[in-house]
């Protein structure tokens, strides 16, 4: 039948291109939201020696907290912050759609240069784990609205996130929740800063912050 | 046999292509809770039109009367190239694919040319628009276009549309998704269908390629309006070709299988056009261009 990891990660990959053109911050939450619950269930379907209970706490903790609580948290932000629902972006959507389609055919090119060297991992993911930290770090930088920032972060986080699924086989349970509580807090502390810029300012454009300098 | 089955899908394309705008205006009608035009509207048209004589105006040259007769000479041809699913093309090379896209910008390359012979500044306007859409479309054509044929590994459309059957699609299902939604985009903005133009407008400040065929009457008219059914007929038959994996061997049931498919397609774009509002058109290139980026993914997955 159909592979399924191929499905998933030709959606990721849509998931990701609508992230770059979507010009309203409620939708880049929704698909974040659906994003990380894609991701989230890569532990189950990659290794295929059987289900044990480290792969289904490890997808559950993933979905919970990436396609349930961010979302639900971010959503609660912008409507607290509701002075533009627009991710302002310094780089057109064209022009982010072409750079995504530019960053993917770099990742496929880096994974051909990495599969030598990564011989007893499962390569089925590993160019869409590449491309999310591009797209991660190209939200980061060329979108104004503060939120975006945050949203950015966690395509990074999803990235590197399936990333180490994929080519760290066995890593201990202990170390992959931390990682993930990293990324609660990481993100707790984030939405605690654009509250307060978001009062200070009376927005979250964070172009704004310039003015902070001495 | 095969031979008589391709002459016989492109006889079916000549007469039954002004069908489908019949079929599409029907459903906008029954959606909207009217009876609609007869389905036959089109060629009771066509006939009224080659019936008139023309009214040329007094600032155009002769490539305004060219420009209708060569749209029409390109989509016959370019029908003569296009497979109707697993029914071979009357004529198949390698290569066909780049002529076809070939023959569909020089139909475009005559309209316009002809709406800026004019001098209407209204008709410019029209021409400025469909070549900027065509610009960011074509390549979006040809980029499905090279997937299928990486996807087949064939370079004729003939033999990429006989090798695309239920097995081909388990074994590269995201592709070939990928591509028909780029198809689906593409036989929108080729046709001037919403969400990009509407062809029932009647403001010039909005249409796209109604407004480059406002000057034209009596027959180049006619030809026009049938070159556009051609139009539709042939890239509809490369989505539903792609989309109707049916190759059962016996050439007539394929035949049956597209032509239900086409009647299909019909009805899915009076649908879309019944639920769908036209974009601004800021946002149109960034439709093509996500479209053709869909294709752009489908290629670089199957590098992998």
């Amino acid at each position: 039948m159909f592979a399924l990891t191929d499905i998933i990660q030709a959606v990721g990959l849509l998931s990701c291109f609508a992230l770059l053109a979507t010009s309203r911050i409620g939708a880049c939450i929704r698909w974040l939201s659906f994003q990380g619950i894609l991701f989230g269930l890569v532990p189950l379907i990659v290794h295929h020696d059987g289900l044990s209970i480290r792969e289904i706490a490890l997808a559950s903790g993933n979905v919970a907290l990436k396609g349930v609580i961010f979302p639900w948290l971010l959503l609660r932000l912008r409507a607290r912050a509701d002075y533009n629902r627009e991710v302002q972006p310094f780089v057109s959507f064209i022009m982010s759609i072409l750079f995504g389609t530019l960053a993917l055919a770099l990742s496929v090119w880096l994974t051909m240069q990495m599969k030598p060297a990564l011989k007893d991992a499962p390569f089925v993911m590993l160019d869409s784990s590449i491309f999310l930290i591009f797209v991660g770090l190209f939200l980061i930088v060329s979108r104004r609205n503060a939120l975006m920032q945050v949203i950015g972060y966690l395509v990074l986080e999803n990235g590197i996130f399936v990333f180490g699924v994929i080519t760290v086989v066995g890593t201990p349970l202990l170390v992959e929740l931390g990682v993930l509580l990293d990324a609660f807090v990481g993100v707790f502390v984030m939405g605690i800063a654009i509250y307060h810029i978001n009062r200070e300012f009376g927005s979250i454009d964070v172009d704004r912050l310039t003015v902070l300098k001495g | 046999m095969p031979a008589l089955a391709s002459l016989a899908a492109t006889v079916c394309a000549l007469v039954l292509a002004p069908l489908l705008f019949g079929i599409v205006n029907r459903t906008k009608a029954f959606v909207a809770g009217r009876r609609g035009p007869p389905l036959l509207q089109l060629y009771w048209d066509l006939a009224k039109y080659l019936r008139r004589g023309a009214v040329y105006g007094e600032t155009t040259s002769w490539l305004f009367r060219l420009g209708p007769v060569i749209g029409l000479a390109t989509a016959a041809a370019a029908i003569t190239v296009t497979p109707f699913g697993g029914i071979g093309a009357p004529a198949s090379f390698t290569g066909d694919l780049i002529v076809l896209a070939g023959l569909l910008a020089l139909g475009r390359f005559a309209t316009v040319l002809a709406a800026l012979d004019t001098g209407s500044s209204f008709e410019g306007m029209g021409a400025s628009r469909e070549m900027h859409f065509a610009a960011l479309a074509e390549p979006a054509l040809l980029l499905a276009l090279a997937t299928l044929a990486h996807a087949t590994d064939f370079v004729s459309l003939t033999s990429i549309y006989r090798a695309i059957d239920a097995a081909a699609w388990t074994g590269a299902l995201p592709t070939f998704a990928l591509t028909a939604m780029t198809l689906v985009v593409l036989l929108l903005v080729e046709n001037t269908r919403i969400p990009v133009d509407d062809p029932t407008t009647h403001l010039e400040l909005t249409m796209i390629h109604e407004v480059m065929v406002l000057d034209h009457s009596g027959p180049d008219l006619g030809y026009i309006h049938y070159a556009a059914a051609l139009k539709l007929w042939i890239i509809g038959s490369l989505l539903v070709g792609l989309l109707v994996p049916v190759r059962s061997g016996d050439v007539w049931l394929d035949l049956a299988a597209m032509l239900a498919g086409m009647v299909g397609l019909a009805l899915a774009i009076g649908m879309v056009e019944s639920a769908m509002a036209r974009y601004r058109l800021m946002h149109v290139p960034q439709f093509i261009v996500g479209a053709a980026t869909l294709s752009a993914v489908a290629f670089i997955i199957r590098l992998v």
